[in-house]
């Protein structure tokens, strides 16, 4: 599966499973976030990942 | 003109799918669709060698079918290699692929295929070869045979090879230089002022087209599986040990990453023209998530996250490479007995 914020070219591939990232310069992460609440959002990002890789779903 | 020509067992008159385990046979002459293309190419042109093989055989011996035939065409003496036309056989057209770009790497002799569009030869062959359209009927036979001759008549006399719609090839992604007559600005006013009138235009890029990447099975449980790290945004360790480019990678590297909670700041770069890359030096763990599925590997989540992550850069590169790139990278996933990947891309 993929995390990218670029979600065009992902789709251009054929990329099966995707997960939007935070933006090109930190895809699993947020500069303007506490780190705390940063650090929460990537668990959230990759919780959303592991989902991905366990569903026969395309997303 | 002398020809050798390359057969699979089924055009080569053996038989069907139950022969497709047949070696490689040698014979001289012209065979089946040889004898059209003697034909069509006229001019007292002769099938001097038809080499046949198993479909299976060749993919499963690629190898050494390749040797064998190699050494064969360089004694024959030939002026142009045919293979095919393979139509939308795959392992037809890996084994016609990989000949034509034997012979016309290693002997100079030039050469020429036919496929259709979806054939698996055509993506791993279509810049090296010039591969005639086919289409998927083998009713179009001498339609395609026919575009065959001209091409090697061409390509054999080294003349100029015009544009893949005008001789009848499949586009290799190749650019050339050409004097216009118009300058690009009028040439591309002219197309708008046609597609507002619903004329007829040809737009000089050709998107490129990918073919569909079948679905991996899901992943049955995750707290038994291993799962693997990579990215295409440039992380390497300090001092980039292996050189990997921040623009047209051509490499990519594997990073030990045993035992680490946490990507620091100090221990790693970004190799990457891109895109800003401070926000992922400050903190790595913003590209390569590593501590949260630590984190998970601890609760279970996970069975375990793989002791490396793999790393390239995926700035401006010519697709032949990163598809070479992308092929490494899964037999070393497949080696390692990684279960799921997660890919970060900027």
């Amino acid at each position: 599966m993929q995390i990218t914020s670029a979600l065009p070219i992902a789709k251009m591939v054929g990329s099966n499973r995707v997960v939007l990232g935070t933006g090109i310069v930190h895809v699993t992460g947020d500069a303007k976030l506490p780190a705390n609440d940063e650090k929460e959002l990537r668990r959230k990002l990759v919780r959303q990942a592991l989902d991905a890789l366990q569903s026969s779903e395309k997303r | 003109m002398r020809i050798a020509h390359y057969l699979n067992q089924f055009f080569g008159g053996i038989g069907a799918e139950e022969h497709a385990g047949v070696g490689l046979e040698f014979r001289d002459g012209a065979v089946g669709p040889g004898k059209l293309l003697e034909q069509l190419l006229g001019d007292g042109a002769e099938v001097v060698l038809t080499i046949v093989c198993g479909d299976n055989f060749a993919v499963e011996h690629q190898a050494d079918v390749t040797a064998a035939a190699l050494a064969k065409v360089r004694d024959t003496i030939a002026d142009l290699f045919v293979a095919g036309p393979c139509f939308d056989a795959g392992r037809y057209g890996m084994a016609a692929g990989a000949l034509c770009s034997a012979v016309q790497a290693q002997l100079g002799i030039p050469a020429v295929t036919a496929m259709s569009e979806e054939n698996p030869g055509v993506d791993l062959y279509r810049e090296t070869l010039h591969i005639i359209d086919s289409g998927t009927s083998t009713l179009k036979m001498r339609d395609v045979l026919a575009r065959v001759a001209s091409l090697g008549k061409k390509l054999a006399a080294k003349q100029t090879i015009g544009l893949p719609h005008e001789e009848g090839y499949l586009p290799r992604g190749l650019l050339r230089d050409q004097l216009g007559k118009q300058t690009a600005a009028t040439r591309l006013v002219n197309m708008l002022l046609a597609k507002v009138r619903g004329e007829e235009f040809a737009s000089e890029m050709s998107p490129t087209a990918f073919a569909p990447v079948p679905m991996p099975a899901a992943v049955k449980d995750m707290t038994k599986a291993k799962v693997m790290l990579i990215t295409d945004g440039g992380l390497v360790p300090r001092g980039n040990p292996d050189r990997i480019e921040g623009t047209a990678a051509t490499r990519w590297g594997a990073y030990n990453i045993e035992g680490r909670d946490d990507l620091r700041s100090e221990d790693y770069e970004v190799s990457h023209g891109g895109y800003d890359t401070r926000f992922v030096q400050d903190d790595p763990d913003r590209l390569v998530p590593l501590d949260a599925l630590r984190e998970m590997e601890r609760s279970g989540i996970i069975g375990k996250l793989h002791d490396e992550f793999l790393s390239t850069c995926g700035r401006s590169n010519p697709l032949s490479n990163t598809r070479r790139l992308g092929r490494e990278m899964a037999e070393k996933i497949k080696r390692d007995g990684v279960d799921a990947v997660i890919l970060t891309s900027t």
